[in-house]
């Protein structure tokens, strides 16, 4: 076993799975040539040649239409958007035609299409370079969105998303892209799409959170530890399909929840998950449920460490609960 | 200004404006242009025509007496897409948009199934999920459209690229109306078959209205079809109430696309007789006069003095053929008012391709709710 990096484990995923279906084709804007502006795609075009890792013109819109008419061929597209941010112009054929090309056909036409994406904050990028829209996407039906947080995850749960029938919105966590690294097998594996990971158990407060935030939990349960507090932090992998059971069990045994994002507070994943421990265990809960997120404001430039959800706002968080 | 008609690298400007015709209003045609289609084809041709003529007349009555909700004619551009669809080979696919019902026709789809969807009922293959005019079948090759103009474009593209990566021969045609070229997807479907030279025909039916918008407020572009010059491509624009040429040039841009040779953009001038919908006014914004002053340009009427100088339709034909047409399809409306709206169930199957646990939820929720009405009125009995 090697230790990698998420763009390593990423990039071995899409080899490995290229190598075995050649149904595959990677498409999108400096992909090939250039390896992708993160290097995600290094030395595909090399290996499988340009019918199959395809550069692309500068069309958002163009990368997922083109996407949805070769999977409607027979073909697994993998489109890279390049920043989730610029994924809006694609936006109409996303979640009106890729969502529900299986839907509206009555089953007779599917579009299983895994769209890249890095997406998040904390590397400089500004407004343009820094969102997180999750959301959007996992209130679409049709879609499922699967953000990992560690190389593992990100060479299992891509392989997963690859061989699932549904189109998958993969979102990257660029800050963390070199950022963390582990150990990672080099043979095949799975990690099933709508199963979370129990990252550190505890009793006294669940935390919730999924991609960068991940780590962002781990250092506050490090400083609430020192507090006395036992921290439980679920990474939740996928939203869509959600892994509720997970969720409920661990606020069943803790019964308090914090749930932690960088994307904006209002109507954010968060609301959701707060939504359904209020509908299925509100019995279990001894404090309100708190959300740790980005404002909602636009991402900023100059103080993104600001808007960036940090350890010592979740450990406020922590003490909030713990006191109440 | 008089425009100089030149070439660059193989495509004819000239052709991309000029509009390109085979058989004129009268009925009289060229001779040397005449494609080569035995009388069996031709009158099948006319045949579909007729029957969509019939068909759309039906519905829009039904609709006005509040059977079905909601149509959408295509009076007046029948050559345009029962000429084009016809010139695609078995395997080829089309990529409609929602006002070429005889294309789907053409392709071997039943008026059963065509009115099945209307009706949005148990026997509508894509199961009551859209509005009426949204057909789509797998079996022939004919890919479900959504609402929204133009979205198809780059799908048909990408489907037409894939075809090339894998040298397969197939050949994707696209449908769309001229308020779809002023869409980002007219622009991105295009440039990427440029660029990819993929097996595409786009056909824009240039039926001189989005709704209420004249084509002057579409683009300021000389024609539609020029537009493909700038995407490194052929541009044809051909008179789309003329099925010869309908049929002739979409076969000419098929078989180029076949060789390898990249995509074609037609455009086919023709003219919505009826309105966008049944939902619209059209008398808002267009006068009597030039509905009636268009209505000497029908491609059934021009067609029909064509076959009947060919000596194989007649008067009796035709009455005898509109008959049976119309029985058939009242036969089948009756049949499509007894059977039932799809299985509840229906509504959260294809979502995905493994029901997740919330829509089993949502489901079992609505399975008992339905119980629950279904016990009331029992005892109401």
């Amino acid at each position: 076993m090697a230790v990698i990096n998420i763009l390593q484990a990423i990039n071995a995923s899409l080899k490995e799975e290229m190598q075995k279906d050649d149904r595959i084709v990677v498409l999108g804007e400096d992909v090939g040539r250039l390896g992708g502006v993160f290097r995600v795609t290094d030395g595909l075009l090399k290996e499988f040649g340009e019918n199959r890792v395809i550069d692309t013109p500068l069309s958002e819109t163009g990368i997922i239409g083109i996407s949805i008419g070769m999977a409607i061929y027979g073909l697994i597209p993998i489109a890279e958007i390049q920043f989730q941010d610029f994924i809006f112009t694609a936006f109409e054929e996303i979640v009106n035609h890729l969502a529900k090309m299986r839907y509206r056909s009555g089953g007779q036409f599917t579009a299983h299409v895994v769209i890249r994406t890095p997406y998040g904050g904390g590397v400089k990028g500004g407004h343009y370079h820094s969102q997180s829209g999750e959301a959007y996407f996992a209130h679409t039906a049709g879609l499922k969105v699967v953000i990992p947080s560690t190389p593992y995850d990100a060479k299992g749960l891509l392989k997963a998303a690859i061989r699932d029938q549904d189109p998958v919105i993969f979102m990257e966590p660029k800050k963390i892209y070199r950022a963390i690294k582990e150990e990672v097998p080099d043979d095949d594996y799975i990690v099933p799409l709508g199963k979370s990971r129990i990252v550190k158990e505890g009793y006294d407060v669940s935390i919730y959170s999924y991609g960068a935030m991940v780590h962002v939990a781990l250092e506050a349960a490090e400083l609430a530890s020192r507090e006395g507090y036992n921290v439980e932090i679920i990474d939740l992998r996928t939203l869509i399909p959600l892994d509720i059971q997970t969720i409920i069990n661990s606020v069943k045994k803790t019964g308090r929840a914090i749930i932690l994002h960088e994307a904006p507070k209002t109507l954010g994943f968060g609301a959701e998950i707060s939504a359904l421990i209020s509908e299925k265990a509100i019995e279990y809960l001894k404090a309100p449920i708190i959300r740790v997120t980005g404002f909602d404001t636009p991402f900023p430039y100059t103080l993104e460490n600001l808007y960036m959800p940090n350890a010592q706002r979740v450990l406020k968080a922590i003490k909030h609960v713990m006191s109440y | 200004m008089v425009l100089r008609v030149m070439s660059i690298s193989g495509i004819d400007i000239d052709r991309a404006i000029k509009t390109f015709q085979i058989l004129k209003p009268d009925g009289t045609y060229d001779q040397e242009l005449e494609p080569k289609l035995t009388s069996n084809e031709l009158k099948h041709l006319y045949k579909t025509m007729l029957t969509v003529r019939i068909l759309d007349k039906k519905m829009l009555i039904l609709q006005r007496q509040g059977r079905i909700g909601f149509y959408i004619t295509s009076e007046g551009e029948e050559a345009a897409y029962v000429g084009s669809a016809y010139a695609l080979g078995p395997d080829d696919w089309i990529f409609p948009a929602y006002r070429e019902p005889g294309a789907a026709l053409i392709r071997g789809a039943t008026l059963k199934e065509l009115i099945a969807q209307v009706y949005g009922n148990a026997a509508d293959v894509n199961k009551g999920r859209q509005m009426p005019n949204h057909w789509g079948f797998k079996r022939i090759n004919y890919v479900t459209p959504g609402s929204p103009v133009g979205t198809q474009i780059p799908m048909a593209t990408g489907f037409a690229i894939a075809a090339k990566l894998r040298n397969d021969k197939r050949v994707v045609l696209t449908y769309f109306g001229d308020g779809a070229s002023s869409t980002s997807e007219f622009h991105t479907g295009m440039n990427f078959a440029g660029v990819f030279k993929a097996p595409v025909v786009f056909l824009c039916r240039n039926n001189q209205y989005a709704i209420s918008l004249p084509v002057s407020r579409q683009t300021a572009s000389i024609t539609i079809a020029i537009k493909a010059i700038a995407y490194g491509f052929q541009g044809i624009r051909i008179d789309g109430n003329d099925i010869l040429a309908s049929y002739a040039i979409t076969k000419e841009a098929i078989e180029k696309a076949r060789k390898g040779e990249g995509p074609t953009l037609i455009e086919a001038v023709t003219y919505r007789l009826g309105a966008h919908s049944t939902s619209d006014d059209p008398t808002k914004y267009r006068t009597h006069e030039e509905v009636e002053t268009m209505r000497r340009y029908d491609p059934l009427k021009r067609f029909r003095i064509y076959l009947e100088s060919k000596g194989i339709w007649s008067e009796d034909d035709e009455n005898e053929t509109a008959k049976k047409i119309e029985d058939e399809i009242n036969i089948i409306i009756n049949e499509m008012e007894q059977t039932p709206p799809p299985d509840p169930r229906t509504l959260f199957e294809d979502v995905y391709a493994e029901m997740p646990w919330n829509l089993k939820e949502q489901m079992e929720l609505l399975l008992d709710e339905l119980k629950e009405k279904e016990k009331e009125i029992q005892e109401v009995k």
